[in-house]
């Protein structure tokens, strides 16, 4: 074992490499469900981001396109699940659950002939000046254009829904949904818009995992990333900051754990490799205790009788 | 301008003719999926719905049935218990690979011991295996009040990694030349989950062993060689179905199962009378828990036959749908999980002589799904035209 290979400014990089997948899919769905629907299909519109992404940078030979493409592709698989949950007014359980096995077999399909292709690498930016700070420069302003766009989608997304009129009606749909119909705001079509929102950051969390993190298209290549994704947002308790720590501290986990499989650390490389999702559940127990902060119309079914 | 109107009470025609209508909307959206790919939908359909049971080989598949369908009845059955509770076990396939690992490793401690007990104490083992796996979210949202989606999905990947080790370390077959997975059960009388109601067992010779074997025996005109086959009937199956008549008398005629369902349809209503939510979780995800790691058992000692890294097939996951085609009821879940085996297998044919993809028969199952939660609308709520008012 040679614990020395793993340099901490190495291990910080990609920490927030490894962490934007999660975050991306995270904000996207902490919007969702502020707007008091739940969305378990993230994982499913994950990995069709993910080949959607894929497939469209090998295509066109440019990843901004496949990024745009993978952000398309996952609002689209969204909108099925808005018309079924919002305008069929299924169960929002099932029907995330639909959405998963449908993405997952989906992907698989439009996959076929993308395994073991490479796609066109994303350039990495380095922030100028910044980037030739040691250290920090190294950790925090030498990364591919999606890391700061992840970052400034959550700050984006907090100002959003903190300070401004569209922020304040969202939680006033997840919250209580009959009031907000009364006042007049349209519940379905901004529950609608929300969950497309939600689909478009998971399909770009997905690209990113497909585009820059492995960068290659394996079935089911997400595994669990969306499910974690989904656990982020209790775990921030539906806060913007929070889902930032978190989405670093399972990032965190999940590289050191490469970097201990790399290292040659003497446990089985499978104990190592459960070790993010024992991580996400021992953190939902001791977040799980503070119940208050999730929207009060969260999952429930909403329907204008009158 | 159409409008929803909620009905008095749910539609009893309804509840019965979505699950139909849904098929048959995947069946023409599935067709249309097919001709994307450029194969011929109505030759797609055929092969998927009417060969395994009226074609050419259908000797073969049949049997083949009750192999498939059975592990997913089986789990189906024990997770509808929790849904119709608004308990949320999505971790089946875990509780499947650790039943599953229970079952076969019971079964290796004993090898190569000749005893009748070995295989009762297997499907304990299995059936404890499971419940346990099932135990975790359970006592987890008992006590803490944790998610249990999320904590029995993020089981499953836990399993899938204690599988891969398992079939790599612990359970690895010895003797296997350094291959990964552990000895085959098959071999070992006293654990293989035989079949059951042998129709007629003729000795098979060693030219027809194989699907593609028996195929060129059959055709040659020697059929007598699929009896081997029987008819698909194990242990697993016949759990199945006496958990069905459980589940049925559970739900219709017993107090604890009126209280599930009471709690799933008024979770207030439920707590005054006196329904302790804590034992009803406990119950609901310690029995479907229990019915997963049962079909994990039978599969790894049957049709399986060994601990291997891809043991798993997604079972656990395709059950949700089985569970909600057959909408919560024991008896639709019978049916629609002997439906779900159909598209397996016809999915299997279609792949061997259409070329159709393995992926497309996934996604036409997630599309039954779709469809089934999309037509059940239909069961709640009333269309009605309605002219649009000034504003």
């Amino acid at each position: 074992m040679d614990l020395s290979s793993i340099t901490p400014a190495l291990l910080l990089a990609s920490l927030m490499v490894a962490a934007t997948p999660i975050l991306l899919a995270g904000i996207g769905e902490l919007v969702v469900e502020r707007a008091g629907v739940l969305n378990l299909g993230v994982e499913g519109m994950m990995i069709t981001g993910a080949i959607f992404g894929f497939a469209a940078t090998i295509e066109t030979g440019s990843p901004l396109v496949g990024f745009a493409a993978a952000a398309a592709g996952g609002a689209l698989l969204s909108l099925l699940f808005a018309l079924l949950t919002q305008i069929a007014l299924a169960n929002q359980v099932a029907s995330g659950l639909a959405l998963t096995l449908f993405g997952l077999g989906l992907s698989s399909l439009l996959g076929q002939d993308y395994v073991g292709l490479k796609p066109t690498p994303t350039p990495s930016f380095n922030i100028p000046l910044l980037s030739d700070i040691p250290f920090l420069g190294h950790v925090l302003f030498s990364h591919d254009l999606m890391v700061y766009f992840g970052l400034g989608l959550v700050a984006a997304v907090w100002a959003l829904l903190k300070y401004s009129r569209a922020g304040l009606i969202l939680r006033a749909v997840g919250e209580n949904h009959d009031a907000a119909h009364a006042l007049g705001y349209k519940v379905v079509r901004i529950r609608i818009l929300a969950i497309m929102f939600g689909g478009a950051c998971a399909g770009l969390g997905g690209s990113y995992i497909s585009l820059i993190r492995v960068p290659q298209w394996t079935e089911g290549m997400t595994s669990g990333a969306g499910w974690i994704a989904l656990a982020l947002v209790v775990f921030a308790s539906w806060k913007p900051g929070r889902v930032l720590l978190g989405a670093w501290l399972f990032g965190g986990v999940t590289v050191l754990q490469l970097n201990l499989q790399a290292a040659g650390l003497a446990i089985p490389v499978e104990y190592l490799s459960m070790s993010p999702y024992l991580i996400t559940i021992l953190v939902l127990v001791i977040m799980s205790a503070d119940k208050s902060r999730a929207p009060a119309s969260l999952g429930r079914i909403f329907h204008a009788s009158g | 301008m159409f409008r929803l109107e909620k009905r008095p009470q749910p539609s009893r025609v309804f509840a019965y003719l979505t699950p139909v209508l849904a098929v048959i909307a995947t069946m023409f959206a599935g067709g249309l999926l097919f001709a994307a790919l450029g194969k011929n939908p109505v030759e797609a359909i055929r092969t998927i719905f009417w060969d395994p049971l009226f074609g050419e080989f259908a000797f073969y598949y049949r049997p083949q049935l009750l192999v498939k369908g059975g592990p997913l009845i089986l789990i189906a059955i024990g997770l509808s218990l929790g849904f119709r509770a608004g308990i949320w076990n999505i971790g089946a396939e875990g509780q499947y690979i650790v039943g599953a690992i229970c079952g076969a490793a019971v079964a290796l401690a004993f090898y190569p011991l000749d005893a009748w007990y070995i295989f009762p104490l297997m499907i304990l083992a299995g059936a404890l295996g499971g419940m346990l796996w099932a135990m975790i979210p359970a006592l987890l949202k008992v006590k803490f009040g944790t998610n249990e989606i999320l904590v029995s999905l993020m089981l499953v990947y836990v399993a899938e990694n204690l599988l891969a080790s398992m079939a790599l370390g612990l359970l690895k077959n010895p003797e296997g030349h350094g291959f990964p997975g552990s000895r085959n059960l098959k071999e070992y009388p006293s654990a293989y989950n035989e079949p059951i109601l042998v129709l007629d067992r003729i000795p098979e010779p060693d030219t027809c062993s194989g699907i593609s074997g028996l195929f060129e025996c059959a055709r040659s005109g020697s059929y007598n060689v699929v009896a081997d086959f029987s008819s698909g009937m194990h242990w697993g199956v016949l759990t199945a179905f006496i958990a069905v008549i459980f589940a049925y008398v559970l739900l219709n005629r017993h107090m604890l199962g009126f209280s599930i369902r009471l709690t799933g349809e008024a979770p207030r209503a439920a707590r005054f009378s006196g329904v302790s939510p804590t034992r009803i979780i406990l119950f609901c995800l310690g029995i479907s828990g229990m019915m997963a790691g049962l079909a994990g058992m039978f599969e790894v000692s049957g049709p399986s036959g060994q601990v291997s890294i891809d043991f798993n097939v997604g079972y656990g996951f395709t059950a949700i749908i089985v569970a909600f085609l057959g909408r919560l009821h024991p008896i639709g879940i019978l049916l629609a999980g002997l439906l779900m085996a159909l598209t397996y297998i016809g999915g299997e044919i279609a792949q061997g002589n259409l070329g159709l993809p393995s992926a497309a028969i996934q996604l036409f199952q997630g599309m039954l799904l779709f469809f089934l939660l999309a037509v059940d609308m239909l069961t709640n709520y009333r269309i009605r035209l309605v002219k649009r008012e000034a504003a």
